[in-house]
């Protein structure tokens, strides 16, 4: 007989206990509210290292590996997927605010019912024939990505009873330097299952894991056509604490 | 001036449905599987129970066999071009990874970990056999091992430990 799961009360009770001791800007790898976390997180502290190698140099991506129409997540398919189309942009920077040029953006996402097109995802709401959900592109000049996408659905997991992802599209990014490695993920604005997540609430400092939130913004919606949001990405580094500036 | 101004973005897990998205053809063979002077680098990924994970990624950054971290495209279409001295592999349902690369010459091979159940990347480093430097000489016996990759015929093997006793080593580049 597998374990009954726990239920929303339980899981909310802990990640009411872990809000009280916020523990900065990166989430918590020991995060008990997300169970698969239990086996899976360093139980040793990590060892101070100074980047030195092959960790200076982040890997290098140009024109040969990216066709410009995977950036489009809507015409990959034969025809058009149903859902909300909405465009997400934005710069990808590091942490002194210079731009992170011509690198690999990739994005993976469920469709508009909230299913992905994976093998182990079961829920039963709808495939859609015109959507895999996978995109990429570089970074242009000044930093910035675009795609055009829909918006994803939320979707249901077997962390807790009746647990539920808020709606997110998943994004990897590559800095200049080997740690600046990065892999998200990007909500929207306003999720009434923010307070419910355990992924979202792993960041226990709040101004934090707003910074996963993309805002509308209607200067990039186009009339009878799509939806904006954008979101900018900085990569400082790995579990990297950035300094606050003292001469305010 | 190297203050930082903007503060990080935060990283979140992987999940479970990467499969379609980051993987693909050839992503772990930054060299022809079996050409002359390839090394098959491979290993398990465990958790905490000593159970493998079906469903973790790994990254190699490194250096050729001259040395050198090449700084070239041509990674995810790899037909004909050079050396690029990244790749990506995820975990088989046995937990095990394998790439086709070379030996470099250099000490370490850098690694970023994923996994479904990991919040956010983590980093270790290949210590090739007999391979030394300052930040080795800093663990303990025991530590170094668990850092240092074995000869298995041809190939190198790399365990990676999520928790506990044997836990691999975690960087910090805080």
């Amino acid at each position: 007989m597998p374990t009954p799961l726990d239920s929303q009360a339980t899981i909310s009770e802990e990640i009411a206990t872990y809000a009280k001791d916020p523990s900065g800007p990166q989430p918590r790898l020991d995060y008990a509210p997300y169970r698969s976390s239990i086996l899976r997180h360093p139980t040793k502290a990590l060892k101070q290292a100074d980047p030195e190698g092959a960790e200076l140099l982040a890997p290098v991506f140009g024109p040969t590996d990216v066709d410009p129409l995977e950036a489009d997540l809507t015409i990959q398919d034969g025809g058009e997927p149903l859902g909300e189309r909405i465009r997400v942009q934005g710069r990808v920077l590091d942490g002194d605010g210079r731009p992170v040029r011509r690198q690999l953006v990739e994005v993976w996402q469920a469709n508009a019912s909230g299913r992905y097109i994976h093998q182990r995802d079961q829920h039963p709401a709808p495939l859609d024939p015109h959507f895999t959900g996978m995109g990429r592109c570089l970074t242009d000049d000044d930093g910035r990505y675009t795609f055009v996408t829909v918006k994803p659905g939320p979707y249901p997991w077997k962390n807790h009873q009746n647990a539920w992802r808020p709606a997110h599209i998943h994004f990897s990014m590559f800095g200049t330097d080997f740690t600046q490695r990065l892999v998200t993920q990007m909500y929207f604005p306003g999720d009434p299952l923010f307070a419910l997540d355990p992924i979202y609430q792993s960041i226990t400092d709040p101004q934090a894991r707003e910074r996963l939130v993309a805002s509308y913004d209607h200067d990039v919606s186009e009339p009878e056509f799509l939806l904006g949001y954008s979101w900018d990405i900085v990569l400082t580094g790995s579990r990297t604490t950035p300094m606050e500036a003292t001469d305010d | 001036m190297t203050e930082r101004t903007l503060p990080a973005t935060p990283g979140q897990t992987v999940g479970p449905f990467f499969h379609y998205a980051l993987p693909y053809p050839g992503d772990n063979e930054l060299v022809p599987w079996g050409s002359p002077g390839s090394l098959t680098l491979r290993g398990r990924v465990y958790d905490g129970d000593g159970a493998p994970l079906p469903d973790a990624l790994l990254e190699i950054r490194q250096a050729g066999i001259d040395g050198v971290v090449p700084q070239v495209p041509g990674s995810l279409r790899r037909y004909g071009v050079p050396f690029t001295g990244w790749g990506r592999c995820a975990t088989d349902n046995a937990g095990e990874y394998r790439f086709s690369t070379v030996e470099p010459d250099a000490s370490f091979i850098a690694v970023a970990v994923f996994a479904r159940g990991l919040l956010d990347v983590l980093f270790t480093r290949i210590y090739l056999p007999g391979a030394t430097d300052s930040f080795l000489d800093s663990l303990d016996t025991a530590e170094r091992d668990r850092m240092t990759a074995r000869r298995e015929g041809d190939a190198l093997v790399f365990d990676v430990r999520m928790q506990g006793e044997e836990q691999t080593v975690f960087l910090d580049f805080t």
